[in-house]
């Protein structure tokens, strides 16, 4: 009898070799890798994998109601996303993400703190909180590329620093100055109604909110993709010595990254204000700035991206609340997922470039 | 329901959580649901009002909000479902004499116990335990409620430390806020730290108006290292259990007491708005089926401070009104004239704390 031993394990392994090193199913198998180690902790737990994930699928979008609620929580993290892709395609981690969410929220609160009273009407006062938030997430980070450029403080120990220094002022204020008469309970009292983002009838999410996060990939897409700032800003992220020796004012890029960075993340958290919470409070920022920044890794400088991307996290976090209420378990399980499913694609990648530089040294070779 | 804290946290979450049970327990064909932590800390991104949404989906007929901190989700959400019967367990938008009365919001009811009466007898347990005459109170965010409650706890400490344990020295009575109804890392003080504090600074006995069992806790641990301190726990009826040699008492809330008739009327379609502010059943403070407050002795307390505290109980229910002038407010402004006692108002809406109290009777 003959046979061919070589054969069959050779193409086995080329099909393995190809799965490996394509983006696309790469990236299908950290998704399968991720729900696998899931299953297994849940598992673990001693509850369905199949019921935890039936509600969670509920939870986010198993009712006109759920979605409404999955579409006004995607609103900052896609915001705080698509921010992040100006820092990630200029090379730098805008850690300082969640303080420069937090500083949006306090200028835009402090805009109808200050406002509110006056003749001006409340559509004005939205309008003139919503720029303050944007005002105070870009200069929070210009401090921290300021820091960066000139200070040569990295910017992920900059952007922690200013974390701290922004729950710090937004601890003082909301116990402090801004607080309701008389108490002191993390929070200050919400703004009239009239200086609410306008609310779809028995919902809790804004059109107007939406429309921003929409506008918002728009204009990223636009400028990362369609235009010679965004593809310098890619050159300065490729390799900045050769971006500068080429006449590219890098410092400068990375600065202005980072301000329109600042810019997105003020323009959530003015959102939290104006179209969410209605108050200013501790933990305002809703770990978006560090949620964002898993977004942004996964979505490897691709915008759109980024939408679904952010709309899977979302509904992984919106979906676990109702973990709590049917099964007893802690929504922080959806954390979990989030973070397996970053590792797995992460280990994907690294897998994928080993494999891809392999082949490349074989057929050079 | 929707609880502030986890359903376990041995205080006002596991008490009002009880409550529940006990409803579904006494009124036949009723289901409890429930979904705990429901705070900006542990779910920064779901409000108290997006959390009772996710209950009536899931069939509930009335939401209960079991704390203070839900009271902009109890409007939201009261206005949302004008059809769907809420109570606010410790709110006052349904008190038509009160300063926060919510017209509008006619489906929305507000139960709470007169924890006054608790934190007296807390007060008075730990000023016939102290030696060094200093007793600390942990306090959580300062608002209207908790000023009160320290306030209570002040005024049973004083009468029982000057009338029944007969000292004539002045009794040191601090309140030191942490901030929240819990801890929270990086936000909060730390209220193991603050008990320690007290405990290392001459204050024997502690007493907890926290959620939790910081106190008793650390009360315990001191005692493990030959240091005679005590605390005072809050909310549940078993909250001593975790160390119950530390442990003085306990003032705590029976929810089912108020709960059951609430919920009962809304089954028989009798249900209107309405203020509960209900006190103890001073017959038996400690009958689960009819004292909305109670005073649960534990080990640490001594005989006979205990014969003592429930002498104090028997003037209490016999008429004995703390809330007697004269009394000034700590700023020295006048609270009450010569024999002039409080409103339910006065004492609801407590401005500050007392003459003779240290600690912030606003947030500096």
């Amino acid at each position: 009898m003959v046979t061919k031993p070589a054969e069959r394990p050779e193409s086995t392994g080329g099909l393995i070799r190809t799965l490996l090193t394509n983006r696309f199913s790469s990236i299908v198998i950290a998704v399968l890798l991720s729900l696998a180690a899931t299953w297994i902790v849940i598992s673990v737990m001693g509850v369905e994998p199949v019921r935890v994930f039936s509600i969670m699928l509920n939870g986010s979008v198993g009712s006109v109601d759920a979605v409404t609620q999955l579409l006004q929580s995607w609103v900052p993290l896609v915001l705080a996303s698509s921010g992040l892709l100006f820092t990630f395609t200029a090379g730098l981690w805008n850690i300082g993400m969640e303080g420069q969410i937090e500083m949006g929220a306090i200028f835009a609160y402090g805009a109808i703190h200050f406002l509110s009273g006056t003749p001006l009407s409340g559509p004005l006062v939205i309008i003139i909180a919503t720029f303050s938030g944007m005002l105070g997430g870009a200069l929070w980070a210009y401090l921290v590329g300021l820091l960066k450029n000139y200070g040569n403080v990295n910017e992920i120990f900059g952007g922690l620093g200013f974390n701290f220094i922004a729950d710090a002022v937004l601890l003082f204020l909301v116990y402090g100055p801004w607080k309701p008469a008389g108490v002191a309970q993390g929070s200050t009292k919400m703004i009239e109604s009239q200086y609410w983002l306008p609310q779809l009838p028995g919902s809790y999410l804004s059109l107007w909110a939406l429309g921003a996060a929409i506008v918002g990939i728009l204009i990223v897409a636009v400028v990362l993709k369609g235009t010679y700032f965004g593809l310098k800003l890619k050159a300065v992220g490729k390799n900045a010595k050769a971006s500068f020796m080429m006449g590219i004012p890098t410092s400068r890029y990375m600065l202005l990254s980072f301000i329109l960075c600042g810019l997105f993340a003020g323009l959530a958290g003015s959102i939290q204000v104006t179209g969410f919470l209605h108050v200013l409070r501790n933990s305002i920022s809703g770990s978006y700035g560090y949620v964002g920044l898993m977004v942004g890794m996964l979505a490897n400088y691709q915008p759109w991206v980024v939408v679904p991307i952010s709309l899977v996290f979302t509904a992984l976090s919106k979906g676990a609340t109702g973990l709590g209420i049917d099964l007893r378990l802690d929504s922080n399980l959806s954390g979990v997922i989030q973070g397996l499913l970053v590792i797995f694609v992460l280990l994907m990648e690294g897998v994928r470039n080993r494999l891809s530089r392999g082949s490349k040294g074989i057929s050079h070779g | 329901m929707l609880l502030v804290g986890p359903y376990n946290d041995n205080g006002w979450s596991t008490a009002t959580y009880e409550g529940g049970l006990y409803v579904q327990a006494q009124i036949p064909n009723t289901e409890f649901i429930y979904a705990d932590n429901v705070n900006i800390a542990s779910n920064p991104n779901t409000t108290a009002a997006q959390f009772a949404e996710q209950l009536l989906q899931r069939g509930a007929k009335v939401i209960i909000f079991n704390s203070d901190d839900m009271k902009d989700g109890v409007s939201e959400f009261s206005k949302a479902h004008p059809d769907v019967p809420v109570i606010w367990l410790s709110g006052d938008y349904a008190w038509k004499d009160g300063q926060r009365y919510q017209a509008d919001l006619t489906n929305e009811s507000d139960i709470m116990g007169e924890m006054e009466y608790g934190k007296m007898m807390a007060g008075c347990a730990a000023a016939l335990t102290t030696k060094t005459g200093k007793i600390g109170f942990l306090g959580p965010l300062i608002n209207d409620e908790t000023r009160r409650l320290a306030d209570a706890a002040f005024l049973g400490a004083k009468y029982c430390w000057e009338n029944i344990a007969e000292q004539t020295t002045p009794l040191e009575f601090k309140v030191t806020w942490i901030g929240m109804w819990f801890n929270i890392p990086g936000v909060t003080l730390d209220p193991t730290q603050v008990a320690d504090d007290f405990y290392t600074n001459g204050y024997d006995v502690v007493i907890s108006g926290i959620d939790s069992t910081e106190a008793v806790v650390e009360a315990n641990k001191f005692q493990g290292q030959g240091k005679e301190v005590y605390a005072v726990q809050y909310d549940y009826k078993d909250a001593c259990k975790v160390a119950p040699k530390a442990c003085l008492g306990v003032p705590y809330f029976n929810w089912g007491v108020a709960l059951k008739p609430m919920i009962q009327s809304i089954i028989d379609g009798t249900y209107t708005r309405q203020f509960v502010w209900q006190g103890p059943d001073w017959k038996d403070i400690n009958n689960a089926d009819t004292s909305m407050v109670g005073f649960q002795k534990s080990d640490g307390l001594s005989a006979d401070a205990s014969t003592k505290l429930d002498q104090f109980i028997s003037e209490l229910a016999g008429g004995l009104n703390l809330w007697t002038g004269p009394m000034n407010y700590q700023d020295g402004t006048v609270f009450l004239k010569e024999g002039e006692t409080a409103t339910p108002q006065q004492i609801w809406y407590m401005p500050q704390l007392l003459e003779g109290m240290l600690g912030d009777s606003v947030a500096k």
